[in-house]
């Protein structure tokens, strides 16, 4: 038999994105210490609709941390209390028998909420959209050896690549700002040649449509580093404020 | 402009005002530590930095300086408010690394501020100011016009009372605090880091306050262990 524990949940119930939202509590008895965050969401969902109820909806995808699509902030934390890890990969042994949990939606005007604990993202998708690419046409793929990249810039553009764009630096920043994941989509390309070519343009436009879409001012607390289930570093925060720095001035 | 319009430009604003401070901190600590060891010698430099030329167009530049950091970070912390959204967070917790000083730079920023008004009311008002109203032509007591240079008197008249100097001390604690995150966070902002010289860039920061808050808090600490009752001032 598994171990199983009894848990309240207060979450977050918004029917729309100008309804007005409100904590409902849950109880859940004899929750698997084996199932993870998310199973036990479903689990509650699919009691809310034996009883005919609304069930809770939750953004979900891949439940195996890499798609960025699951959120919550969970007692505070954004994917919950563990460090470099996706909520999908949060489990219910991580909890004490009879606690309770806080879910909410991330808060930052730049995600507002859809329904319930989800949210729009599609801010981030925006600021991709305005230059996290590369635009040259590289062809057929090159030898391994054919474009000589130093094993630290291929390490550091690897982490920063690590991104998932999920939003938590965003959701845990007291400032809101979107610095951290910007940071990182600039820093993933302007280590490398192939997006070193439009590495300012990219820093500039991407930097504006951050703006524009009312994100805060990063203040260096550091918190997004903290929160970030890909343990992100903000050096890349420089690295940014560096580039576009040095775009600006080249003006 | 891209410096109001873009945030890191609004960064750049706050890093180059606030590094400049630093550099005013950290001669009117040096200034300051000189009092503990001649009287006289602080009051040359007093005579010094009077109603001259130079000396005003540095505290142009230097109130200038000060302005543009409170304007600005009253502008930023209102736009991060925004940013936000309506709805905060039932609960929040700590994230481990996260400085509390880094957190709270505007409410340290607000204690700084409100003790540096008594600091301006207390010393340039009867220093600096006294010396640029009598060169106006403004009517100006003997006493006053007397002491207007003599910083040494006017340490030793404050200091010795020792409620000010304990309000001193707070203060300077308070300034501190702003200094161990604002002066990495400067570097940050101005691009100049990477992981290998963060920890560095964070030690030479709590260097720099530690070193800029000692030279000031040992004035204060002087009189409360009962230094300077024998200063002839």
């Amino acid at each position: 038999m598994d171990k199983t524990i009894n848990l309240t949940l207060k979450v977050w119930r918004q029917a729309g994105p100008k309804a007005k939202g409100e904590f409902v509590t849950y109880n859940m008895d004899h929750v698997s210490t084996d199932s993870s965050f998310l199973e036990m969401l479903d689990v509650l969902n699919e009691k809310l609709v034996k009883q005919r109820k609304e069930p809770v909806a939750f953004d979900h995808d891949c439940r195996e941390g890499i798609c960025g699509m699951c959120s919550l902030y969970i007692n505070g934390h954004p994917h919950g209390l563990d460090g470099e890890t996706t909520t999908c990969q949060l489990h219910i042994r991580r909890f004490k028998n009879g606690e309770t949990i806080t879910v909410e939606p991330w808060r930052s005007a730049a995600f507002p909420v859809i329904k319930d604990l989800m949210v729009d993202r599609g801010a981030y998708d925006k600021i991709i959209q305005a230059g996290g690419f590369v635009s040259v046409n590289t062809g057929g793929v090159p030898d391994g050896n054919a474009i000589p990249i130093s094993k630290v810039y291929a390490d550091e553009a690897m982490d920063a690549a690590s991104c998932i764009g999920c939003g938590a630096c965003a959701a845990a920043c007291k400032n809101g700002s979107a610095m951290l994941f910007v940071a990182a989509k600039v820093s993933q390309l302007a280590l490398l040649p192939q997006g070193k070519v439009e590495a300012a343009h990219r820093a500039k436009v991407m930097v504006a449509k951050m703006d524009e879409l009312g994100f805060g001012n990063c203040t260096n607390t550091g918190a997004c580093e903290a929160e970030c289930p890909k343990a992100i570093s903000i050096s890349h925060i420089a690295r940014l404020n560096r580039e576009f720095l040095v775009a600006k001035f080249k003006d | 402009m891209w410096l109001m319009d873009s945030s890191i430009g609004r960064k750049l604003i706050m890093s180059i005002t606030g590094v400049f401070l630093v550099l005013f901190l950290l001669f009117h600590g040096i200034m300051n530590f000189v009092v503990l060891f001649s009287q006289d010698a602080y009051n040359a430099i007093c005579e010094f930095l009077g109603a001259n030329w130079y000396a005003l167009v540095g505290t142009k530049v230097l109130a200038a300086g000060f302005v543009v950091h409170i304007v600005y970070a009253i502008y930023l912390t209102f736009q991060n408010q925004k940013a936000r959204g309506t709805v905060k967070y039932a609960v929040t917790k700590k994230q481990k690394g996260v400085e509390w000083a880094s957190q709270n730079m505007l409410v340290l920023g607000i204690i700084v501020l409100g003790f540096m008004l008594l600091h301006l009311y207390q010393f340039w008002a009867k220093m600096q100011l006294i010396e640029i109203s009598h060169k106006l032509g403004g009517h100006i007591e003997e006493e006053l016009l007397a002491n207007a240079a003599n910083g040494a008197y006017w340490i030793k008249y404050y200091f010795s009372r020792h409620f000010y100097a304990v309000l001193y001390i707070v203060w300077l604690v308070a300034l501190w605090a702003h200094l161990t995150h604002g002066v990495w966070s400067a570097l940050q902002s101005l691009g100049l880091n990477n992981d290998t010289w963060m920890p560095r860039v964070k030690i030479i920061s709590n260097i720099i306050a530690t070193l800029i808050i000692l030279m000031f808090i040992s004035i204060p600490v002087y009189f409360l262990i009962g230094g300077g009752t024998n200063w002839i001032v």
